[in-house]
């Protein structure tokens, strides 16, 4: 529909694209995402820092709010998904993965950064690395090599005749593809989450400065529901790196877990 | 549209699922660094803080309950020996009832062993005065009699003989009347 509109404006719009996300380097190589990553775990440390620099059993102000984080981790997702005395070797790890996503997500929320770290896939890639590295070791630990690859492709209770299908399938699922899912999932929702804004925004300001009449009307009303739709997409950052922890969780679980 | 994003594309846009290796390297180390920082700091002191919570409530409801075991030692020692007192103030109601019966059965022989003993004596005694006073008049009585006899009969008795045999009649007589009485007393 703007397609014309644009036509007849006669000026040549750019739509966003996956170059948008190709940052030139800042200087010297670094990038902005990687500024972004070390400025996450700068927030994180210092979130953590500040609060039990001065812990008491009676928790303070940032003492609550970091404890939240904490607990929030701790009990709704890694308690759910481990078992009790599993849960304490992973809680470190679990803990990590969720402040340091959900710090890099929200980092597309944030004025001026505005740009979520893992819309670029090398960290979702790299996370679901140690996830993977972590769940199948943990599996193999527990298990045994042989123990494990039953533990994770026999289900038990399942006829024989369709094994042959079953085991393969279930290798593929729980052995190769979990870690592309992992950080794909992740990857994409950020990565279409910016563009989507990206068109708004862009898109908005392009109609409201060449759009004609109905640029006027349409750029500001794209713009209004740019706002709107970051909002939503607030609810996503939190919402993915919630996820992205209850699936790490869920993996290591499954994988120390006694039977199915 | 659809043609200018396959320009896009075509014009050498990057494959977004190719990660820029650099910036996974340096998410690596992010990552890293952030771990260690969890898992030497956060994690340690989160848990000590949880464990020194739970007990805290833990040691609390200990104390409560150590508190609430003393309280019950101290009713059942309470009720022990209120228990006790009772039994003692119960025994001690029934030895003084018992007692108190004992003086009274005592009380009431020794009044009853006196009150014998006054009665015999009494009657002792009567007996003995009467058969005294038996005595006595028995003596009286003959020699009155016959003082009463000769004054009435004065000298008119010359026959001796009569007269003699008049007094012992009259004495044989009062013997058989008195005998019997005087038998009885002795």
């Amino acid at each position: 529909m703007s397609t014309p509109v644009l036509a007849a404006d006669g000026g040549e719009f750019q739509p966003p694209g996956v170059g948008s996300f190709d940052f030139p380097p800042i200087v010297a190589g670094i990038t902005k995402p990687m500024v972004l990553l070390v400025l996450s775990i700068i927030i994180v440390g210092v979130f953590f820092w500040a609060a039990l620099r001065k812990s008491s059993l009676v928790p303070g102000k940032m003492q609550f709010a970091a404890e939240s984080t904490y607990d929030f981790v701790r009990n709704s997702i890694g308690r759910d998904m481990i078992g009790g005395k599993d849960l304490r070797p992973y809680l470190p790890l679990l803990v990590t993965v969720f402040t340091f996503i959900l710090v890099n997500n929200v980092f597309g929320f944030v004025p001026f950064l505005q740009l979520p770290t893992m819309s670029n896939p090398g960290v979702p890639y790299g996370i679901a690395l140690i996830v993977w590295l972590v769940y199948n070791g943990a599996g193999f630990a527990r298990h045994g090599a042989v123990g494990y690859l039953k533990h994770q492709t026999w289900p038990p209770g399942v006829p024989g005749w369709i094994r042959p299908l079953v085991t393969p399938l279930e290798f593929i699922s729980n052995i190769l593809v979990r870690p592309l899912t992992l950080s794909l999932r992740l990857f994409a929702n950020m990565f279409a989450g910016h563009l989507v804004l990206l068109v708004f925004i862009l898109g908005g300001e392009y109609l409201l400065l060449h759009g004609g009449v109905l640029g006027m009307v349409a750029g500001p009303l794209a713009l209004i529901l740019s706002i709107v739709l970051m909002f939503f997409e607030l609810v996503i950052q939190f919402l993915q790196a919630y996820i992205f922890t209850m699936l790490t969780a869920s993996y290591i679980g499954g994988a120390v877990a006694e039977e199915h | 549209m659809l043609n200018e994003n396959t320009t896009v594309l075509a014009q050498g846009g990057p494959n977004p699922l190719f990660p820029h290796i650099p910036e996974t390297i340096i998410g690596l180390i992010s990552f890293a660094i952030l771990y260690f920082f969890v898992h030497k700091y956060v994690v340690p002191r989160f848990e000590k803080i949880y464990q020194e919570r739970s007990q805290r409530i833990e040691g609390g409801i200990a104390r409560a309950e150590e508190a609430q075991a003393e309280a019950q030692r101290t009713l059942e020692q309470y009720k022990e020996q209120l228990a006790e007192a009772r039994s003692e103030a119960a025994r001690i109601r029934d030895d003084a009832r018992a007692e108190g019966q004992q003086i009274v059965e005592e009380m009431r022989a020794q009044a009853q062993a006196e009150s014998d003993r006054i009665v015999n004596q009494g009657q002792a005694q009567l007996a003995a005065q009467r058969s005294q006073i038996v005595a006595e008049l028995r003596a009286d009585l003959g020699r009155q009699a016959v003082d009463l006899a000769s004054r009435v009969v004065g000298e008119s008795l010359e026959d001796e003989t009569r007269r003699r045999g008049t007094v012992d009649r009259f004495l044989d007589e009062l013997e058989a009347t008195s005998a019997p009485s005087g038998s009885t007393s002795s």
